[in-house]
């Protein structure tokens, strides 16, 4: 499988990501890990319905176009966490016939807490080892997941509709200091001029962006006709080409926080279940706290350090 | 990293539903979909006018366990068949394919003689359909 990855051979691609969801840092993982770092990492996010699938597809056409191979993880973040899920991404994504230069793979969130960043996380593992060029994730920004998939890309890129009036202020918590680029897309309808006037101002207002020496342009786009996508691929392409220059720091400092937030989610997850037991089993000793906490013997520090000092110990 | 998650049983099912043809309604199929995540599946819907090709390349894509195929416009005979056929050329036998729709008696026969494991008529209730998902993937798992 590990040949078939590096061969780009489709159905090798496939089985490995499959297998890399279900455990993400196994060997698989590993073997893999020595063959990536060439890819160009573009997060996608924004808000249900910006129109971030749209604006993938006319990004594969114009890659395409440039004679450069795409990898896509279309992630969704929003099913339930033991449901299923509908993934309705590649409805516009899957446009002309098959190219060999195009591999779509959807994702949905399989349960436990940061798992499915891990999974993200090794899922664009597979698709750089396969020799992509360039690996967009898109996912919709829900709560923190636009804070987790600027950790997994080197660009991240927000899409942002016009008409959401106040709601650009809203915005500008989560994803302003992800934002490396802006898509204002829909540009065609009402309120585009409005919107992208409220982005830029917030910038001029100096947020604390994440790189003091990039400022995130605002591309207008309409995703559905092509229609500025020329500019949108030539922002992102600035803007690997601001975090190569000057030797490359900014890159490196962009591949050590990808690194340091997936070995934190990782250790994390790994620490949550020693601690607490997997599969709903729960130490006795910790239920002991909690008999010792509900009646009031002890406080929720307590109990805390006790479960710190407990662990492993059961 | 669960031992559970390792194995490749415990992970949900996922299904692909494809509406091949030019045919543009889908509320059936999305009527599927719906139940199908409500039983805990992973659905990849790839919506209308797509052809035996397309449906196959998302397939292997997604590594599913089921291709769900469904079609009104009577087309399903030249479809069905080339999706079976692209399916196995690209080593995706193990696959399960499923049909929906209004399919008549004597295509259905020819249909499941092609390769076709169930055909779902549309009277069909959604919980017959997890049922049978939800017996017949596991099974198929195995054998791989
Ligand atoms: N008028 C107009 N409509 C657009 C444009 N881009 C996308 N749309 C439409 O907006 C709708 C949503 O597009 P999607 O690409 O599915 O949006 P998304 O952000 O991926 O949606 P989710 O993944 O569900 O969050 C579709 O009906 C698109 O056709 C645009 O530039 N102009
Ligand atoms: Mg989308």
């Amino acid at each position: 499988m590990i040949d078939g990855v590096l061969a780009r051979d489709r159905a090798a691609v496939a089985r490995a990501l499959s297998a890399i969801e279900r455990d993400p840092a196994g060997p698989l993982a590993a073997a893999l890990h020595r063959h990536g770092g060439r890819a160009h990492i573009v997060g996608v996010t924004g808000v249900p319905g910006a129109g971030k699938s749209t604006l993938v597809a006319a990004l594969i056409g114009a890659w395409r176009g440039a004679g450069r191979t795409v990898g896509v993880l279309a992630v969704d973040p929003s099913s339930p966490l033991s449901g299923g899920a509908i993934l309705g991404d590649r409805v516009r994504m899957d446009a002309g016939p098959p190219d060999d230069g195009v591999f779509i793979r959807s994702m949905a969130n399989r349960g436990a807490a940061g798992g499915l960043a891990l999974a993200a996380s090794g899922a664009v593992r597979v698709l750089d080892a396969a020799g992509y060029d360039v690996v967009v994730v898109e996912t919709v920004g829900a709560g923190q997941s636009e804070v987790e998939i600027a950790d997994e890309a080197h660009t991240t890129v927000v899409v942002v509709p016009p008409g959401l009036g106040d709601g650009v202020q809203a915005l500008k918590a989560g994803i302003l200091e992800v934002a490396d680029v802006f898509a204002l897309n829909k540009a065609d309808l009402p309120g585009a001029d409005r919107a992208a006037a409220q982005i830029e101002a917030m910038l001029k207002l100096g947020h604390t962006l994440r790189d003091p020496a990039w400022q995130p342009p605002v591309v207008r786009t309409v995703a559905t006709d092509g229609d500025g996508v020329g500019d949108l691929v030539a922002a992102i392409d600035g803007h690997a080409a601001h975090l190569r220059s000057g030797g490359g720091a900014g890159w490196r400092a962009r591949e050590r926080a990808r690194a340091y937030a997936e070995l934190r989610r990782l250790v994390v997850a790994r620490f949550t279940a020693d601690v607490f037991g997997e599969g709903g089993a729960r130490p006795a000793a910790i239920e002991a706290l909690v008999d010792a906490l509900v009646a009031r013997e002890i406080d929720v520090g307590e109990a805390a350090e006790g479960v710190l000092k407990a662990r492993g110990k059961d | 990293m669960t031992t559970d998650a390792d194995s490749p049983d415990s992970t949900p099912i996922r299904v692909l539903v494809a509406k091949p043809g030019l045919d543009g309604h889908d509320r059936g199929a999305k009527v599927v979909a719906r139940a199908l995540r409500d039983a805990g599946m992973e659905v990849i819907y790839t919506g209308i006018r797509q052809t035996a090709e397309m449906i196959v390349e998302a397939a292997l894509q997604e590594d599913v366990d089921v291709v769900g195929l469904s079609s009104l416009s009577g087309a399903h005979m030249t479809l069905f068949p080339r999706v079976l056929d692209g399916l196995r050329a690209r080593g995706l036998g193990h696959m399960i394919v499923i049909a929906g729709g209004i399919i008549p008696a004597e295509d259905a026969e020819a249909l499941r003689a092609a390769g076709i494991a169930a055909i779902f008529g549309p009277g069909t209730s959604t919980e017959t359909i997890v049922a049978w998902l939800r017996d017949e993937v596991p099974r198929r798992r195995a054998e791989r």
